[in-house]
């Protein structure tokens, strides 16, 4: 600038370093004491610190600290405690008979808590946290159960699975995608789905249903049984009560009845043990649908 | 004779990056050829029309067209980058904002690299290299080095800016948090980097004043070492030259100890030491007061810049990460708690003695508040690196309110209180358009930093709380589901708190706009670089 600013400075103030950019002066301050001594403080610490704890990087490995912690120790040791805790409970759980599980309180209750968590853990994300379902999850609140509703059959069904690749054991079916493969004409779709409706007990067209069940009975009988209240032994809804897996609107059953439905669930037993199985099975059973 | 070699070698871009196109394997690659191939184009074209009819530019004046650009990208990018992380906020509040239309292109997923980059390399960027240029002019009182170069970089970054964006939308990734560009654009942010680099040396290297001032050590040390870091971070080699997939040179722990050494000092060099420059300088102007202590600058600048680059495996604890190296980041990241704060001090008690201005100048009181924001997130960070503090913390929204506090407060404030210092200066107006659009900016910035901080500390203790809990059998109690649905009210408040945040800068630009258009221009300002008595 051509000519100097105003100066920054009143009289009586420290005096500046003299040098100036832009107008820019910086006083001659010393370190504020307390600034300077915290920083020495934590430069200590950190010293200290370091002793005391893995830091040092050596040649191989590094300095293990004086009081030789270890976070990766740490873990183990509390997953640890928590299998030695729960050793005897769980001995107990896996010889159990299954169906007495619920009679004896300290089972009960064990089962209940560790299955809750299961459950919470690795089960909510497609049932939701409170067992309720959603579109293409079956609902485990209620009592339509669509491989079986006692505590056995939920054993089997958490263990093996449904339709997965992994487990030789797991429970399969397969509708036949009525549409797509050409099994069926899309009127007799249409006819079909107004005599699930009729199944059902909504609204429909009484003519076209009338001619759906018959499509009904030379296709569909074989697995959802004749009177429509489906196969435990096939994973079959049963088609006469108002839960639906996938909807009940016409749009929903002649989507399912054209392109057929295939859920799928993993065989839990890859990823939990067997007492964590029972555990969770006894939890759903527990739910209020068990039978 | 020069003008001719840039023509040839524009054709050349245009004529490959069009070439290219015809190859391309995926679509970011696709989209950011035929980008380059126009931009190439459009430059080809400008310079043959202005060829010979461009005045030379006068030597002894500062090269202020540069920054007067920088303060539009700047303000621009900002209204884009606030715009995306508001709507990003209400997508993670109410899920159905992600509708099926937008997968692959407009959802969370694809729009939040988006928001972060924006805001910390277009908004961030433009606002340091355009006050570091003028900075550096006038502290230094001579014009900036390099002709055109300046304007390579302004328009390197833009160009980079808008590659980014269109790869990020379309899936162009290299799934690196803060350095997602891909191999491409990352070569080009190297060349711009290195032209920025030399600019600013060389206008060091011919200054006219006989020390370099402060402000010019951060913003040289953050330079340097955002060169470094981003190379290094970057290293990967190309599957293929026609398509945006790379292959990283280091992986497993080794990667994530590099991505955060960079990720971190992202933070420390770019967002901290350049915007601890872009401090030293405008706070002393608007106070019209000296720099507090010189003797505290120079320690906290060499204390800052040697233990910042130690403290990123603090990122890291509790993960495949060693020990040893979780110790270290944490006390370096606790060493480093007060050369962070001798900025701090610095900005506060240079304004001792003009503390009456933060009645009368909304401007002054942005920038207390923005060194405010600064001393907190300086202090909470430290906090946040300690293990056992760090085992609450981590993963939960803590952490996104302690990045917001230091982002929206210390950068955005600083940011927004350099555009409302230079706006006037740079378009010779005599004073801003309206001081009570200042306040009313100032408040709902403030106000909307607050409910965002705030509701990210209630809902990020909240979460880690719910995460950790178990039952005296060991198991967990919560579903990761139950913390989501817990925190929806919190969503709810920063998604507020940002909407706020962006309101405040819409008025600064319409302040900004109106200063330049309403307000009268001051008479004969001069603009001669000659340095101070």
């Amino acid at each position: 600038m051509s000519k100097a600013p105003a100066k920054m400075t009143k009289p009586g103030e420290v005096a500046t370093t003299g040098h100036e950019w832009d107008g820019i002066q910086e006083f001659n301050n010393p370190l504020p004491r307390w600034w300077l001594w915290t920083f020495y403080v934590t430069i200590i610490w950190a010293l200290g610190y370091s002793i005391a704890y893995p830091a040092w990087p050596l040649l191989k490995g590094a300095t293990p600290g004086l009081l030789g912690a270890s976070t990766r120790a740490d873990v183990a040791a509390e997953i640890k405690r928590f299998a030695a805790a729960n050793g005897p409970i769980e001995a107990k759980l896996v010889a159990a008979d299954l169906t007495a599980i619920s009679a004896d309180p300290e089972l009960a209750s064990y089962a209940a808590n560790a299955g809750k968590a299961v459950f919470a853990t690795w089960c909510s994300q497609c049932h939701g946290s409170g067992a309720n379902g959603a579109v293409g999850y079956p609902n485990l609140l209620d009592n339509d159960w669509l491989w079986g509703g006692d505590i056995e059959a939920i054993h089997t069904t958490i263990t093996h699975g449904v339709r997965n690749t992994e487990d030789a054991d797991a429970r399969y079916s397969e509708m036949p995608k009525f549409g797509a493969d050409g099994l069926l004409e899309t009127a007799q779709i249409g006819e079909v789905v107004q005599y699930v409706l009729k199944l059902s007990g909504q609204a429909h067209d009484a003519a076209k249903a009338e001619a759906g069940a018959v499509v009904f009975a030379d296709n569909c009988a074989a697995c959802h049984a004749e009177d429509g209240t489906g196969n435990r032994d096939l994973g079959a809804p049963n088609l006469t009560d108002a839960i639906w897996l996938y909807g009940g609107s016409v749009a929903a059953l002649t989507q399912t009845v054209t392109n057929a439905r295939f859920g799928v669930m993993p065989a839990w037993t890859t990823r939990l043990s067997e007492a964590e199985v029972r555990a969770v099975a006894s939890y759903v059973h527990g739910l209020g649908g068990g039978e | 004779m020069w003008d001719y070699l840039k023509l040839i070698a524009l054709g050349a871009v245009a004529v490959l990056a069009a070439y290219a196109a015809t190859l391309a394997r995926d679509l970011p690659y696709l989209v950011n050829a035929i980008e380059v191939a126009l931009v190439a184009a459009g430059a080809f074209v400008w310079i043959m029309f202005t060829m010979g009819k461009r005045k030379p530019a006068p030597a002894n004046e500062y090269m202020d067209g540069v920054v007067r650009a920088g303060v539009i990208a700047t303000a621009v990018w900002g209204i884009v980058g606030f715009l995306v992380g508001a709507t990003i906020a209400f997508q993670l509040a109410f899920p159905w904002l992600n509708p099926d239309w937008a997968y692959g292109t407009m959802n969370f997923g694809r729009l939040r690299p988006l928001h972060t980059s924006a805001v910390i390399f277009a908004f961030g960027g433009n606002a340091l290299i355009m006050s570091s240029f003028y900075i550096v002019q006038r502290t230094c009182a001579t014009r900036l080095w390099g002709g055109g170069l300046g304007w390579f970089v302004f328009w390197g970054w833009q160009v980079m800016i808008l590659l980014a964006a269109s790869s990020y939308v379309l899936g162009g990734t290299q799934g690196k948090e803060y350095a997602e560009t891909v191999w491409y654009i990352d070569i080009w942010i190297a060349v711009v980097w290195v032209a920025y680099l030399l600019v600013y040396m060389g206008t060091l290297f011919k200054r006219k004043e006989p020390h370099i001032y402060v402000a010019n050590w951060f913003i040289l040390s953050m330079i340097v070492t955002i060169a470094m870091l981003h190379i290094v971070n970057n290293l990967a080699v190309p599957v293929s030259f026609f398509g945006s997939v790379s292959v990283q040179l280091m992986g497993g722990v080794q990667d994530a100890m590099t991505q955060w050494w960079y990720g971190h000092n992202a933070v420390g060099f770019f967002l901290t030491a350049g915007f601890l420059g872009m401090m030293y300088y405008f706070v002393p102007k608007q106070a019209e007061r000296p720099i507090y202590s010189y003797k505290l600058s120079i320690v906290h600048f060499w204390a800052l810049i040697f233990l910042y680059i130690w403290a990123g495996p603090h990122h890291l604890h509790y993960t495949a990460l060693p020990d040893w190296a979780s110790t270290l980041g944490m006390v370096f990241s606790i060493m480093l708690w007060m050369p962070s704060w001798g900025g701090m001090i610095n900005g506060l008690m240079t304004l001792s003695g003009a503390w009456d201005k933060l009645r009368t100048d909304p401007v002054i009181r942005m920038m207390v508040v923005s060194v405010g924001f600064y001393g907190m997130s300086t202090f909470e960070g430290p906090m946040m690196s300690i293990k056992a503090v760090n085992s609450l913390s981590h993963y939960t929204d803590w952490t996104i309110g302690h990045v917001h506090s230091g982002a929206l407060g210390w950068n955005g404030m600083i940011t927004f209180g350099a555009l409302y210092f230079l706006t006037p200066k740079l378009w010779a107006r005599e004073r801003l358009y309206s001081l009570s659009l200042v306040s009313w900016h100032f408040w709902l910035a403030t106000i909307g930093i607050v409910l965002y901080a705030s509701s990210m500390w209630v809902t990020g203790i909240m979460e880690g709380l719910m995460w950790r809990e178990v039952d005296a059998n060991g198991f967990l109690v919560n579903a990761f589901a139950d913390t989501v649905a817990a925190k929806f009210p919190m969503y709810v408040v920063r998604a507020t708190g940002g909407t706020l945040f962006l309101t405040g800068a819409l008025i600064m630009c319409y302040n900004l706009w109106a200063t330049v258009a309403k307000q009268p221009r001051k008479a004969a300002a001069s603009v001669h670089a000659v340095p101070a008595e």
